[in-house]
């Protein structure tokens, strides 16, 4: 067994847990974050995209509200390459109540939320597939973020002060003596070994597995609920702002434009397990319905992949278990040594992405309080490797980065081939990654270079990178025809909850590629390590 | 500046339907030629995705705007209408002199008519067309339109009214080329016409906007061919409009609206009364009303049928009609397009590009007639005549000679 020794343990590699690494690296702690899987694969990968103005809480949660008007406007400068700055709308339906608008402004102004009702003309002006039929219209800060790119982000800031990021190392033990956690004891995935890491202090941030990772402590009634939610992406941006509906938080009342595409959002149902979320389809019904009244012709318009995600929502006594749509959507630190007399666990659970950032501050000011130490916390003021420039994320930027390989001088001809053309990633970003995580899956480049991910949802592209990963010496022949296998079976649990339409045609090409030409799935099996 | 425009959210629509087969790339003649564009497929549904208000991919002015990529989709993705609603975005802020100038075609006939012998020498003089290329930046070998002493509308005038014929009246629209540069196939037209039995009206008319369209200046262009509605429905209520001018018959039957979204009644009344000439023969035969008493004529000739022609749905009427010509024998060219794309293939950066794409029909002429080809639109005959050397008139023209309003001699020289 291999042996470590730091002050912090952080176990979960999303951005509560990249976040509270950070923060603690950044007041000068020794810290190993560790991830049962990849950086950014639970919960912070699988929603919206959504950077919240906190307007969709004014009315139903002002806390939260006023918590995310402060947060968007850190975690924009902090993570500008992961943000951006679309703006939103709060719209009211044809069928909507006109009332609630009211109440709306009213509670921004409260919970000090910019928000400013306009013209319906003028929002169907800048947003022409708007459903003329609006009654009201209120703009928001709203923006949108990309999970996966503020995670790594993050991640790389607590490298650069220090910590240490494990992914693929799935927490096994948390030893605990004489009532405090002395070490946390992790399987590494990849190389099959095991490790133990000396502690003093344990974080938390399993989201909603973080219920059985404080039951390895000992700790048994954590309840975190996974509250269900599942997302449609739509082929292109049918909107370039947030699209709310101006009521009372409901199913499928967001469409967010995020990079190439437009995703709606979400249900909200109680799961029993948050490895096994399914997508029914009667939910994938409903968002298309409830896109409908927000642009007409949604229906029509091609889906592209949907996904699931559970939020970590804290039972909250005021709601029944089952009505996960009405719990809190604030964070929630349990302290283990008042709840469970065990000393240096805390769990950090609820909140919402857009306030990663300052759920780490609220469980790093804890942690360092039960240590008896005052170190303040600075996250806010120091953005992350990538955001130093300060300039936001734009739609336009791989197609001027392609333009510029192009431009008059360079011979007009492009150097560097593009490999998955929906998303317009080259050979030589595809490459460089690979170069510096070779032990990663295609999954793993996917959710940093979005690998697959447009349109045709790896038909074309995933052969083009399973060629690549050969040609570099990352894979053999089995390894790489069983990475583009995982990779295309991975691309279709998203597949087929959709397949109506446009993506019908895509996916039968791509099976007659894949399947009719090349017999992907008949080459033979091999053994393997990973998963 | 954003795409404010309707007929964009229409056309981007289409790219969900895009399955990235890649057959438009396959049959792009700018594509096959250059490695400065892209492609339609990447510049059309893929770049589409990434855009938004911002300009950044200047690569997409490379498309000439021929439309093949639209018609070859089996999908039914408007990718050329994406592209060229893009390249009005590009430009809208920094558009070049040049393509203000060569896109007022108007413009350019009116100044060019009363001097034709001078316009014509200065267009001759090589010095000049080098500062011209320098200055202005048209290349100083593209075909430049050959003036005519005479205006179309001069000759129409001067000219004793006929009376009504037996088979009603019919309006004609010359087009701005055939206002003042080729002013004998629209003559010709008439001539047929008058021949058949209709009466023809002209009324005052302007230009139909194409050029600037597809320069990119859609708010000039969207003026220009709603003016020339009304202009053509002054003439009278529900008459046919024959056109000898088949891009901008085209410009009126669907370019104006679905590239520029102009959504009008006017254009769509004269929208579906316009006929290209050769469209309205043929319907003429179908009905059984086309005298068809043809002499043998027998002659072998290279027709090329332009990309705006292809993209108005209507096959190739014009190797129809002159198939109804016993002897005639004519050979369609098989070749994706002649470069020029209207004005593209003037343009200093692009004449290389342009005739790269053109040397297979060029080729193609000359092997199957070095003394005369066929083709339906202005531009695409002056850049077949001058890369070829083979003098291309429009079809009507052998029609011409079968009604025996002319003769053969005057299309092909004795001996030839």
């Amino acid at each position: 067994m291999r042996e470590l020794s730091t002050d912090v343990v952080v176990v979960g590699g999303g951005a509560t847990g990249v976040g509270a690494a950070r923060d603690a690296a950044m007041r000068g702690y020794s810290v190993v974050l560790v991830e049962r899987a990849d950086l950014g694969q639970g919960t912070t990968g699988r929603f919206h995209g959504l950077l919240h103005s906190g307007g969709r809480y004014v009315v139903s949660d002002p806390g939260s509200a006023t918590e995310c008007a402060a947060e968007n406007a850190i975690v924009g400068r902090i993570n500008a390459d992961a943000v951006e700055r679309t703006g939103g709308y709060f719209v009211t339906g044809p069928d909507d109540d006109p009332g609630f608008a009211d109440k709306f402004l009213a509670g921004a102004a409260t919970a000090g939320v910019p928000a400013k009702e306009i013209d319906v003309a003028e929002a169907l002006r800048c947003e022409p597939r708007l459903n003329p039929g609006i009654r009201r219209a209120i703009e928001v800060q709203d923006g949108t973020v990309d999970g996966w790119q503020l995670v790594w982000g993050v991640a790389r800031s607590a490298i650069g002060h220090g910590a240490k990021v494990l992914t693929y190392h799935r927490v096994t033990d948390i030893v605990v003596r004489n009532g405090a956690v002395e070490a946390v004891v992790c399987h590494d995935a990849k190389t099959g070994e095991d490790v133990r890491i000396a502690c003093s202090f344990v974080i938390n941030a399993g989201g909603p597995w973080s219920a059985q990772i404080a039951r390895l402590a000992g700790c048994e009634d954590v309840e975190v609920i996974p509250g269900r939610g599942i997302m449609v992406a739509m082929s292109h941006r049918l909107v370039n702002r947030v699209i709310n509906r101006c009521i009372y938080p409901a199913d499928g009342d967001i469409l967010v434009p995020v990079h190439t595409v437009s995703i709606i959002g979400t249900t909200d149902v109680r799961a029993e397990d948050p490895d096994h979320l399914e997508i029914p389809r009667k939910e994938v019904q409903q968002m298309l319905d409830a896109g409908e009244v927000l642009v007409p012709g949604f229906r029509t318009s091609r889906a592209l992949h949907a996904w699931a995600g559970a939020r970590p929502l804290v039972k909250d006594s005021r709601v029944s278990a089952s009505d996960t749509r009405h719990m809190s959507r604030g964070m929630s630190v349990l302290d283990h040594a008042e709840r469970d007399n065990l000393k240096g666990l805390l769990t950090i659970t609820g909140g919402k992405l857009t306030t990663y950032r300052l759920m780490a501050e609220h469980i790093i000011d804890r942690m360092c309080e039960q240590l008896g130490d005052t170190r303040p916390c600075t996250t806010a003021d120091e953005p992350v490797p990538g955001s130093e420039s300060g300039h936001n994320y734009l739609v336009t930027h791989r197609l001027k980065d392609r333009e510029a390989e192009r431009a008059p001088g360079s011979g007009d001809v492009p150097t560097d081939p593009i490999i998955c053309e929906c998303e317009l990633m080259t050979r030589s970003m595809f490459l460089d990654l690979f170069e510096q995580q070779p032990d990663a899956g295609f999954d793993d480049l996917r959710r940093q270079l979005r690998l697959g991910m447009g349109p045709c949802q790896g038909g074309f592209c995933a052969l083009r990178a399973t060629g690549l990963a050969c040609d570099a010496g990352h894979a053999d022949a089995t390894a790489a025809t069983n990475a583009l296998r995982r990779f295309l079976t991975n691309r279709w649990i998203g597949l087929w909850p959709i397949l109506y339409g446009d993506q019908v045609r895509q996916t039968a090409l791509d099976y007659w590629i894949l399947q009719g030409t090349l017999d992907v799935e008949h080459l033979p099996e091999t053994e393997e390590v990973a998963s | 500046m954003s795409l404010d425009f309707a007929g964009h959210e229409f056309a981007r629509a289409s790219l969900d339907h895009c399955v990235k087969c890649t057959i438009c790339e396959t049959q792009c003649p700018v594509a096959a030629v250059t490695p400065a564009y892209p492609g339609p497929k990447y510049i059309g549904p893929q770049a589409e995705r990434f855009r938004h208000g911002l300009s950044v991919d200047h690569s997409l002015d490379y498309c000439s705007s021929c439309g093949i990529c639209t018609l070859s989709c089996p999908q039914g993705v408007k990718i050329a209408e994406l592209n060229s609603q893009a390249r009005a975005v590009m430009k809208a802020d920094h558009m070049p002199l040049r393509d203000q100038l060569i896109s007022r075609t108007t413009v350019m006939g009116m100044f060019m008519t009363p001097v034709a012998p001078l316009a014509n020498m200065a267009l001759g003089i090589s010095p000049l067309r080098v500062i011209v290329e320098k200055t202005v930046g048209v290349h100083r070998h593209a075909p430049m339109p050959h003036a005519c002493s005479q205006s179309f509308m001069s000759w129409w005038k001067k000219r004793p009214e006929k009376p009504e014929g037996p088979r009603g009246v019919v309006v004609f629209f010359h087009g701005c080329a055939g206002g003042y540069f080729e002013v004998e196939t629209s003559k010709k037209t008439i001539e047929v016409l008058e021949h058949l039995g209709f009466k023809v009206l002209v009324p005052k008319q302007g230009c139909c906007g194409l050029a600037e369209q597809s320069n990119g200046l859609f708010d000039r262009a969207s003026a220009s061919v709603l003016k020339l509605c009304d202009d053509l429905r002054a003439a009278g209520k529900d008459l046919t409009i024959i056109s000898s001018s088949g891009s901008c018959t085209g410009m009126l039957k669907h370019e104006a609206h679905e590239i520029m979204g102009v959504s009008d009644e006017r254009l769509r009344d004269v929208g579906t009364r316009v006929r290209d000439v050769m469209e309205f023969l043929w319907e003429l035969h179908e009905a059984g009303e086309l005298p068809e008493d043809f002499p043998r004529i027998d002659l072998t000739v290279p027709y090329h049928a332009p990309c705006q022609l292809k993209s108005q749905g209507m096959g190739m009427p014009a190797l129809d009609v002159l198939g109804l010509i016993p002897g005639l024998t004519v050979v369609e060219s098989g070749r994706a397009c002649c470069g020029i794309a209207g004005t593209y293939g003037l343009k200093r950066e692009k004449y290389a590009v342009a005739q790269a794409v053109g040397k297979p029909l060029f080729d193609m002429v000359r092997a199957t007639n070095p003394h005369l080809a066929l083709c339906d639109t202005e531009t695409c005959r002056w850049q077949i005549s001058q890369s070829s050397g083979v003098p291309t008139v429009h079809p009507i023209s052998l029609v011409h000679v079968a009604y025996g309003l002319s003769e053969l001699r005057q299309l092909i020289p004795a001996g030839a």
